[in-house]
């Protein structure tokens, strides 16, 4: 894959009256990559992945997304990405395999919402409610929506922040699966040992404006270059291993 | 992403997604079924009978005076024989018996000896026995003028020359007149109610938001709420015109036709009333500030728009009050359709000051509905 921009942003600002959210953002993400947003809160992260997502209205700029302008297509757009919202709740009542049914509605595509559930491993799980999953399940299947309509692009906004180990583990595996079928994604987060494996290039966004973008291995040895050192020695391990290491790889389900 | 895309589709989802949404909600099942079946079931037992006067008998009084007599075979006076003089006259004071009587022995040819003890606890209902009374007298006296008038000859004038005729019709239930109220209860707090949380709802949890990622229009959303609305209603309807039909006799004078035009009624209600709760959506806060406002919709129209007595009883002043308010004229449409026989084309006047509603209401809900 030779590089090839997906998605384009150029000089996007979002102003929300007064305030600036975002001042002047450019940047491109290739296409087949897990592109990751970091930032602290309030970095415009959030405002910037909604505005790609056409849910909001831009202040100014230029985007194009899979070829198509956010400002004159924005149903075409629609139709060629998956959005995962931050803290997101869906249809009160309904069981997974009806929200799947819905979806399928919403989007005008025929899926089984059995082929969509086994793709989250999430069968067992289809007569169940949303609100009684569990905070790993939730987000799986928030991630089973974004593909129904075999998005070229999904956005996922945080998907695993409060999740245990294992279960960010878990979505890791998954959201590799989705790039290596073929999917571009792109992803917020505010763990950054997750941005080191999980992203194949990361946008630091702060205070509205990006300040770096490369490959996660880059910057760290563009850091260390500059003679930098940890101010503890570094083990072999850290705690997180020891975690994974004494309570096992696998899933816990509740 | 080749095949083209349907809007109608997509509203249908949302339709499908939103009927199965409502049949699990207890709340929505609970006020459009339960409340007005059991208001149907009280009200049709307790206001089918009258009036009854309860007239406590006094221990020695004469059973077989013609008199006592009369009352026992009078539909509305209830004769009471199983309590003392004590408990009789302690209930006499408190109303809960509305009379004593006692009479003494007959004997013929003498006047009937009789005492009668009214209670001013009791309101109308003594002088409702005082003219059954009367009545009873004027007819023994009658008896003996006439007896008299065989012996002697005697020619004395009638001083009424009374004609009483019963014209045939129908008999106008109590559950003609509850049921639609009833009704319009229902699709009012189905409408304001249930619109009012559902989309509140689904603004707070961000479902809007995440329909706004697909390609869905926003009228699909509003238009697939309101067909899932439209149909648990006309259902629940059906519902509670059929139980008063089957089981309280309640009137469809054209059977089938009838119940057309009152579905086709209920919609209209139930389109008008989804717009205060489309409004109340939007200016509410959160999903704790819109039972308040509801009520604020419903409950005058609920108290004052002839759901449970009519309108006439109120005083004038209340009445134009009453006659502003959109659910009296669904309610009279309403009763005119199931009773009179009348057609959509004969309550032309309840459907204009309607429309006038929906005109103004969705004016409003326009103005504040909010969608994120």
């Amino acid at each position: 894959m030779a590089n090839q921009p997906i998605i384009t942003v150029k000089n996007l600002v979002k102003n929300y009256g007064d305030f600036e959210a975002v001042k002047g953002i450019s940047f491109e993400v290739y296409e087949g990559e897990i592109f990751g947003l970091l930032g602290p809160n309030g970095a415009g992260k959030t405002t910037t992945l909604e505005v790609i997502e056409t849910l909001r209205e831009k202040t100014s700029g230029e985007i194009m997304v899979d070829g198509f302008d956010i400002e004159t297509d924005a149903d075409s757009i629609k139709k060629r990405i998956g959005v995962q919202l931050q803290a997101a709740g869906y249809y009160p009542n309904l069981n997974l395999s009806e929200l799947i049914v819905l979806f399928c509605g919403l989007y005008g595509v025929n899926k089984t919402p059995m082929e969509m559930l086994e793709k989250v491993a999430l069968t067992d799980k289809a007569k169940a409610k949303y609100k009684d999953l569990s905070g790993g399940q939730k987000q799986r299947f928030s991630i089973a929506t974004t593909l129904i309509n075999n998005p070229r692009i999904i956005f996922l906004d945080e998907p695993t922040t409060g999740l245990d180990p294992q279960a960010r583990r878990n979505l890791w595996d998954l959201i590799r699966e989705i790039r290596d079928a073929g999917t571009t994604v792109v992803i917020t987060t505010h763990y950054m040992d997750e941005a080191e494996v999980l992203c194949d290039r990361v946008a630091f966004v702060d205070g509205g404006h990006i300040i770096g973008i490369d490959t996660p291995d880059h910057f760290i040895d563009q850091l260390v270059a500059t003679g930098f050192e940890r101010e503890k020695e570094t083990k072999g391990a850290n705690l997180e291993d020891v975690f994974i290491n004494l309570t096992g790889k696998e899933w816990r389900e509740s | 992403m080749n095949q083209k895309y349907s809007n109608t589709r997509a509203t249908l989802a949302i339709a499908k997604a939103s009927f199965r949404s409502i049949l699990r909600s207890p709340s929505a099942v609970v006020f459009s079924l339960a409340f007005p079946l059991i208001f149907i079931v009280v009200f049709a037992n307790i206001g089918g009978g009258g009036m009854s006067i309860d007239v406590g008998v006094t221990k020695g009084c004469d059973t077989l005076n013609p008199v006592y007599k009369a009352l026992q075979k009078n539909t509305i006076v209830h004769l009471i024989k199983d309590q003392s003089v004590d408990e009789m006259n302690k209930n006499l004071a408190k109303g809960s018996i509305d009379a004593i009587i006692d009479l003494k022995p007959f004997v013929p040819m003498k006047p009937i000896d009789m005492s009668v003890q009214y209670s001013h606890a009791s309101g109308d209902k003594g002088a409702v026995l005082k003219s059954a009374l009367n009545n009873i007298f004027y007819r023994l006296q009658s008896e003996q003028l006439s007896r008299i008038k065989a012996y002697s000859g005697i020619k004395i004038p009638d001083a009424v020359n009374l004609k009483e005729t019963v014209v045939t019709g129908r008999e106008y239930k109590y559950i003609d007149f509850i049921l639609p109220g009833q009704l319009g209860f229902s699709l009012l707090s189905s409408g304001v109610f249930g619109t009012a949380f559902v989309f509140i709802s689904l603004r707070l949890t961000l479902v809007i938001k995440r329909f706004f990622a697909t390609p869905v229009k926003r009228y699909s959303i509003v238009l697939g709420e309101t067909l899932a609305r439209i149909v648990f209603s006309l259902l629940g309807a059906l519902f509670i015109i059929m139980i008063g039909h089957y089981a309280f006799g309640f009137t469809l004078i054209h059977g089938v036709v009838t119940v057309l035009n009152m579905l086709v009624l209920c919609t209209i209600g139930l389109i008008i009333f989804m717009g205060f709760g489309f409004t109340i959506s939007g200016i509410a806060k959160n999903e704790s500030t819109v039972p308040p406002l509801s009520n604020i919709i419903t409950l005058p129209q609920f108290l004052l728009s002839g759901t449970f007595f009519s309108v006439t009883a109120f005083p004038t002043w209340l009445q134009h009050v009453s006659n502003v308010l959109p659910l009296t004229h669904l309610n009279n449409a309403m009763r005119k359709v199931a009773f009179e026989g009348a057609g959509l084309g004969d309550v032309t006047h309840q459907l204009f000051i309607l429309l006038l509603w929906g005109i103004g209401v969705y004016a409003v809900a326009v103005k504040t509905f909010k969608w994120e």
